[in-house]
């Protein structure tokens, strides 16, 4: 029952064996399987909203941060976690939500982004949007279909609190944009 | 959004049926945050719950109000961007709520707040509780408070209190989309038909009158202020009237000047849509005390 002094391994108890050394980036990567509930192309790692993976005796503790306030899947997330890593026997997991350091889509990683328009949606434009969005200045929107910026909005708000819906003058699809936040 | 609130509902009642809290990591955190205040006084303290009451009661109240719209919207675009909306608000509620729940340290969560105050212990600001009347009505609400959270959480970001200053810049991202869309909009209408421009008109007649509450203080501001935890009111009504009049002059409404305000707000009295808000939105809970999603 040694713990390692730097907390990168611990020591768990587990259901379906008697206990066995598990490490930090064992967990971690079994977040990192873990998909967004509602963009299943990205995992909760990519989207840069798991903030910290702490090993305390007998108990694992995620902490992550929420998206938006209001944002219905991050439940949904926390059940998937707890859910995930019981079925490798990890039954001690307490994951909290953490809101010092505000999340941005700045945190989602650039392979991610690119996983995103593949997919269909939009990825945030870099940078903090806020000032110019007040004055209704905003940058182009890339088309995720045919690369075109001849792209209008249509509206705000789209299917879920993080996106909104554009058209494309050039291809004449409707996509997702993941709003910049 | 009735399913939204009733699944919230469930965690409180589960505790009471596993007869041990769900997540011991709330309680974890909840030790670890009342640790981190030891420094403070207990009057602060109170103030703050009262604060952060003030705050959570003016969101979930208008996420309520824009909720009623979820079906109703003009087209189907609107009934997204409102209910959007709606949960944004009654998510920056949950936080403030469950932080003042910490604070007052006294085994209550975020939903003790909402399903089980009265009237006269909620302090959202008049205008929020305001009935959605038509489109016009809901969208220059919207507007005069989005354009006053805008400043103030831009103010409250600042806060020597982390906890606040970080919640204030989460919610600052989210208002300013609300404001913008609110903005559009009522330019869109004031500056449109002569039915549309009548009736942001009237609306005006009927929901001015409670803007004056939005910049009240009293001593648990004053207190707060003084720690460099809250904000001064009185700072935002220059920047607040500024920002209406632009856009007021954009949608071709004229801003009223030298009006009679209703206040009250601070002091728990609410004009008679509240009671009736809370009705509905409480009745679950306090009908089948224990129910769960």
């Amino acid at each position: 029952m040694v713990m390692l002094s730097d907390r990168s391994e611990v020591l768990l108890p587990l259901t379906k064996q008697m206990a066995k050394v598990i490490s930090k980036e064992f967990i971690e990567q079994l977040l990192q399987e873990i998909p967004d509930p509602e963009i299943p192309v990205i995992s909760i790692v990519d989207l840069g909203i798991v903030r910290s993976v702490i090993l305390e005796n007998e108990k694992v503790i995620i902490n992550i941060t929420p998206t938006y306030s209001g944002c219905p899947a991050m439940m949904a997330i926390q059940k998937d976690i707890v859910a995930r890593l019981k079925d490798e026997g990890i039954e001690h997991v307490e994951v909290n939500l953490v809101h010092d350091e505000v999340w941005t889509t700045d945190w989602i990683n650039d392979a991610a982004k690119e996983r995103l328009r593949e997919y269909g949606i939009a990825p945030p434009e870099k940078s903090s949007p806020d000032k110019n969005l007040l004055t209704g200045k905003r940058s182009a929107v890339t088309c995720p279909r045919c690369g075109s910026i001849e792209t209008s909005l249509i509206s705000q708000f789209g299917s879920t609190a993080c996106k909104a819906l554009y058209r494309c003058e050039s291809c004449r699809e409707p996509f997702d944009y993941f709003k910049c936040h | 959004m009735i399913k939204y609130i009733v699944t919230r509902i469930s965690t409180k009642h589960r505790e009471q049926v596993l007869n041990k809290p769900v997540s011991e990591s709330v309680q974890d955190r909840f030790t670890q945050s009342t640790s981190k205040f030891h420094f403070m006084n207990s009057a602060t303290n109170n103030s703050l719950v009262k604060y952060c009451l003030r705050i959570a009661d003016s969101s979930l109240v208008l996420g309520q109000r824009l909720g009623e719209w979820c079906g109703h919207g003009p087209i189907l675009e609107e009934d997204i961007a409102l209910t959007n909306i709606s949960l944004d608000l009654i998510g920056q509620a949950r936080a403030f709520y469950t932080y003042a729940a910490q604070l007052e340290n006294k085994g209550k969560t975020e939903d003790d707040f909402a399903f089980f105050r009265d009237e006269r212990e909620y302090y959202n600001l008049l205008l929020t509780e305001q009935p959605n009347g038509d489109f016009g009505q809901t969208i220059l609400r919207q507007f005069l408070i989005s354009t006053y959270s805008y400043y103030f959480y831009s103010a409250l970001k600042t806060s020597n209190d982390s906890t606040l200053s970080s919640l204030a810049e989460k919610s600052l991202k989210e208002v300013t989309y609300h404001l913008r869309h609110s903005s559009e909009w009522l330019i869109r209408l004031g500056d449109g038909t002569a039915e549309s421009h009548q009736r942001v008109e009237n609306a005006i007649d009927e929901l001015w009158r409670f803007t004056g509450d939005m910049f009240d203080m009293d001593e648990v501001d004053e207190l707060l202020i003084k720690e460099g935890i809250a904000i001064n009111l009185a700072s935002l009504k220059e920047p607040w009237e500024k920002k209406v009049k632009e856009v007021f002059l954009k949608a071709t409404l004229k801003f009223p000047e030298n009006q009679f305000m209703i206040q009250g707000s601070r002091n728990g009295k609410h004009t008679e849509h509240l009671g009736h808000l809370l009705t509905e939105m409480q009745a679950l809970p306090r009908t089948f005390p224990g129910a769960e999603w």
